[in-house]
């Protein structure tokens, strides 16, 4: 019953925590933009993905789609292998546990904002 | 004004948790299409061409309904477990799309193997089968890998040969399509695109 009780007010604080300005702060900024959050996320339920894959599914152009994912590529969130099928070149992402392990967590810190800003109501 | 930041946190937090599961669902139709499935359906295609081979009339059509029924369910049952593993519903976004585009296919092929059955014109099945498989695929396969669509192009272009030239062997060209295709592409599917 204690133990109980001190999970929920483990959670509790947890949740003020996230909904904080201090919280908000602490959230990944890189995983937080809005196409780099995309790419994670198709990522996530797919093995890997093509850039044209990607450039399809989340409606963007090569510029914007390459420049935010050499980002997640070096903060080592996602994997890039660069290959050739007959002359055409071809790029292939992959999310690495450091990137899922971020998601996760980027996740967890916007639930736990919900959940704050519900039992504060 | 210090009460609104809160509010446009959630509202910010709840905008993006919608953005995360609708780029899933979406990025789920690269997944939904089941690769080791088609592999299996494959199989059962090449068994009821094996099955089929010595068989005519009504007993020809029931071996290809039975391994239609069969890889049916098979197709269904591992795209349900695939959907499952990628934490997605089969009927969210990109299952339903598929379905939507591959059903009305399927009914008009069950219509007219009734038809064409019943007028002794059982000869055009094979080919209207893998036409409007492949049409089905295409359709319901349109917001999906390329790989997908292409499969059912494939189908439609055995369907239209079968069709035009009908001295080809039925179950040969159904062994070809509904087996040779689906273990390929089924293979192919598996490995780029997870299961």
């Amino acid at each position: 019953m204690a133990a109980k009780s001190n999970a929920a007010r483990r959670e509790t604080v947890r949740n003020a925590e996230a909904a904080s300005p201090a919280g908000a702060k602490k959230l990944d900024r890189l995983v937080h933009e809005r196409l780099r959050l995309g790419i994670l996320s198709a990522l996530s339920v797919n093995q890997t993905l093509t850039f044209n894959d990607l450039k399809r599914l989340l409606e963007t152009t090569d510029g914007n789609l390459s420049v935010h994912a050499r980002k997640l590529e070096e903060a080592g969130y996602i994997a890039c292998t660069k290959t050739f099928e007959g002359r055409m070149p071809r790029t292939e992402y992959k999310l690495t546990a450091a990137g899922r392990k971020a998601l996760d967590r980027y996740l967890d810190h916007m639930e736990a904002l919900i959940q704050a800003m519900r039992s504060s109501w | 004004m210090a009460k609104a930041q809160p509010v446009e946190m959630q509202a910010h937090a709840i905008d993006n948790l919608r953005y995360i599961r609708r780029t899933i669902e979406r990025a789920g139709s690269f997944t939904a299409v089941p690769g080791t499935g088609g592999a299996v359906m494959g199989s059962i295609a090449l068994l009821a061409a094996w099955s089929a081979g010595s068989e005519t009339g009504w007993r020809w059509l029931s071996v290809w309904m039975a391994a239609a029924v069969g890889a049916v369910l098979v197709g269904v049952a591992s795209a349900a477990l695939k959907s499952r593993r990628a934490g997605l519903a089969l009927l969210s976004g990109p299952g339903r799309k598929f379905v939507a585009g591959f059903a009305p296919a399927m009914l008009a092929g069950g219509l007219l193997t009734a038809v064409l059955f019943r007028v002794g014109e059982a000869a055009l099945l094979p080919g209207v089968w893998m036409l409007l498989y492949g049409t089905g695929v295409v359709s319901g396969g349109s917001a999906s890998v390329r790989v997908v669509p292409l499969m059912g192009a494939c189908f439609m272009a055995a369907g239209a040969l079968a069709l035009l030239f009908p001295g080809l062997d039925a179950n040969t060209m159904l062994a070809a399509a509904f087996g040779g295709l689906h273990i390929a592409f089924g293979f192919v599917i598996a490995v780029k695109y997870g299961g």
